[in-house]
């Protein structure tokens, strides 16, 4: 075989930048899932209103509001986007979410899948489907570092970084905080931390909203790599599905380290057997399936 | 089941293609076939595959290749697409029944995804250009397919067999014992049933007749596409149950006739079907769950001043509920 190492090094680099936002991904659907029993289709549609947000903010957002000289930069972005899906996140959750307490886990599967239909179609009307890039990378960040073994982009390198730190914050907020016991014993038993005088509802939607905040997050970091596109969320979110079914729901830390492990073997298989890269994350998932049903950091 | 539905339905099967389009109403049966199928599973067992298409999709493909390349006579070629579903079925069943609830769903979505990529990289495919030109060709030999009144009534008869097939499934001991295990199944456990047995042949049944829905669609319309195995057709026929009502012996047929006129009535709108098509899927979801034909089983059952049932079918199972507030 004529795979040099050195090549299946970049790229198992660059598939960790993947692996990073399958890693904020699954975490914000875990949590999400572990207080509200939803698994939220919406998640990959949220993910592409966060690219879409940075976008238009820097490109659209001061034509549209008569201030042309208005340009919301890829660091307010950052901040701004995953606040406006994360608000947005919170409206869904008040007017549609809340009112399938107690149904089936499935019908929430199902309203969740309408509503990425339903913001998918909208930005399909109106956008290119083949992608437009985000013109918006900061200069600082433009060229490449050594990393003594390769020449890695800056942006990929900070884009991997923060979101590193971002999961490694949230891991921490909820395993480490007393605001991450009191929602680690709401997913538990809500009626009884009710009781306790926390008002659960209020604590469910801000999850919900925190949960579509991270994608949005990770959206906004993945703009400037990838052209932001209607479909960038609906491609993504099935290979979330898998790392989530892979890692299984029941840890964080779990999550984190099966989004990253994956992301780099779909890097890697890209060298060594490009054919498989787009499936190699459902073929491990049909592995896994066969040899620890429960998941690799799942219990059941 | 009632004889009276029959009459009606045979009725108005033969009587179809001289008030509609045959093409289109080809197009009716076959997705009312799928999503018959499809709610062998969702209605009657309880359990949510996101991944239907690959059945429906591998079967199209199947047919349309050994037809079309390797000069089978159609209903032999049929045959092959639907027995490669069930193969398929069998799979990927065996797989997603080793995880329960709501991870069923994304594993029969991801492991749909392979054969969506198959597809898409394969060259016996045709890729993004699908496998076109698969020639109709002649029934048995001798009934000429390419008339569209023949090919009409086979896919009817087609249809027939396969609605029969399902509505005898539901009213056999095998069909209560399903149902009893969507109800609830630790009790259909712990009476001594081998409930994974059970899900995995329900599950091999629907996507062996989701497979003939594929198989026949391939022939009627001469060729497969990528859109017969993308995940969106998951979703439509899960909507189309769902319209219609789930847990319902008619409503998917009610639901896929729907959901096929509305996408011909606004196939000028372009993209914007998408969005109409989500916000039916959130209003099904919030206010109509029992879907066209559970509301008017629902209101014949008030009508005669019967007590009503508390929830549809598919939302029996009773659960902690975290937020009554």
């Amino acid at each position: 075989m004529d795979i040099s190492f050195k090549a299946i090094l970049i790229q198992g680099m660059l598939g960790l930048n993947n692996g990073a936002f399958y890693a904020m991904l699954s975490l914000g659907l875990a949590v999400i899932f572990g207080l509200l029993n939803i698994v939220n289709f919406a998640h990959g549609a949220f993910y592409m209103l966060g690219a879409f947000a940075a976008l238009i903010g820097l490109t659209q957002l001061g034509g549209w509001i008569g201030m042309p000289d208005l340009q919301i930069n890829f660091w307010w972005a950052l901040l701004l986007a995953p606040l406006f899906v994360g608000l947005l996140g919170v409206l869904v959750d008040r007017t549609m979410l809340k009112r399938l307490a107690g149904l089936d886990h499935l019908y929430g599967l199902l309203l969740t899948f309408g509503i990425a239909l339903v913001l998918q179609g909208l930005f399909t009307n109106y956008y290119n489907t083949a992608g437009t890039p985000y013109p918006g990378k900061p200069e600082m960040l433009d060229g490449v570092v050594n990393l003594g073994f390769m020449f890695f982009p800056k942006y990929r390198l900070f884009a991997l970084v923060f979101s590193l730190l971002v999961c490694l914050l949230t891991w921490y907020l909820i395993e480490r905080t007393k605001l991450g016991a009191i929602l680690r014993a709401g997913t538990e038993n809500p009626d009884l931390v009710q009781a306790l005088g926390i008002n659960v509802p209020l604590l469910i939607t801000l999850t919900y909203g925190f949960g579509v905040g991270l994608a949005a997050l990770a959206g906004v970091l993945a703009a400037p790599i990838y052209s932001v596109s209607p479909l960038m969320g609906a491609e993504l979110i099935i290979v979330v599905f898998a790392v989530v079914v892979i890692g299984g729901m029941g840890s964080i830390m779990g999550a984190i380290v099966t989004g990253l492990g994956l992301g780099m073997i779909e890097g890697i298989t890209k060298v060594v057997y490009p054919p498989a890269s787009s499936t190699v994350v459902f073929i491990i998932m049909a592995i896994v399936l066969l040899v620890r049903p429960a998941g690799l950091f799942g219990r059941e | 089941m009632n004889r009276w539905l029959w009459i009606i339905l045979i009725a108005l099967g033969l009587v179809a293609p001289y008030v509609l389009y045959p093409v289109f109403v080809m197009k009716l049966l076959c997705f009312a076939l799928f999503a018959c199928a499809f709610n062998l599973l969702l209605g009657y067992t309880g359990l949510l595959s996101f991944g239907h298409a690959a059945f429906f999709g591998a079967a199209a493909y199947a047919a349309g290749h050994s037809i079309k390349v390797w000069g089978f006579p159609t209903e032999l070629g049929i045959l092959t697409g639907t027995l490669v579903a069930c193969l398929l079925g069998v799979v990927f069943g065996k797989l997603a029944i080793r995880r329960q609830g709501i991870y069923f769903a994304m594993v029969t979505l991801a492991l749909a995804q392979i054969v969506y990529f198959v597809a898409l990289k394969s060259s016996f495919t045709g890729g993004e250009d699908g496998l076109q030109g698969v020639p109709r060709g002649r029934l048995l030999g001798f009934i000429d397919l390419n008339d569209s009144l023949n090919m009409y009534y086979f896919v009817l008869a087609i249809f027939l067999f396969g609605f029969w097939l399902i509505a005898r499934i539901v009213d056999s001991p095998f069909g209560q014992v399903l149902k009893a295990i969507r109800e609830n199944e630790p009790r259909a456990l712990s009476l001594g049933y081998d409930v994974s047995r059970f899900k995995l042949i329900a599950f091999v049944l629907s996507a062996t007749l989701s497979g003939l829905a594929g198989a026949t669609k391939a022939v009627v319309f001469q060729f497969a596409s990528l859109t017969d195995v993308n995940w969106a057709t998951s979703g439509e026929v899960v909507l189309m149950t769902l319209v219609g009502g789930v847990g319902t012996i008619t409503g998917p047929m009610v639901g896929a006739f729907t959901v096929v006129s509305l996408h011909s009535r606004l196939s000028w709108m372009g993209s914007w079907v998408t969005v109409i098509v989500g916000i039916t899927f959130i209003v099904c979801v919030l206010v109509f769950r029992r879907g066209i034909v559970g509301e008017l089983q629902e209101l014949l059952r008030r009508l005669r001043g019967r007590p009503t049932r508390a929830r549809p079918a598919a939302a029996a199972q009773p659960q902690a509920t975290k937020r009554e507030a």
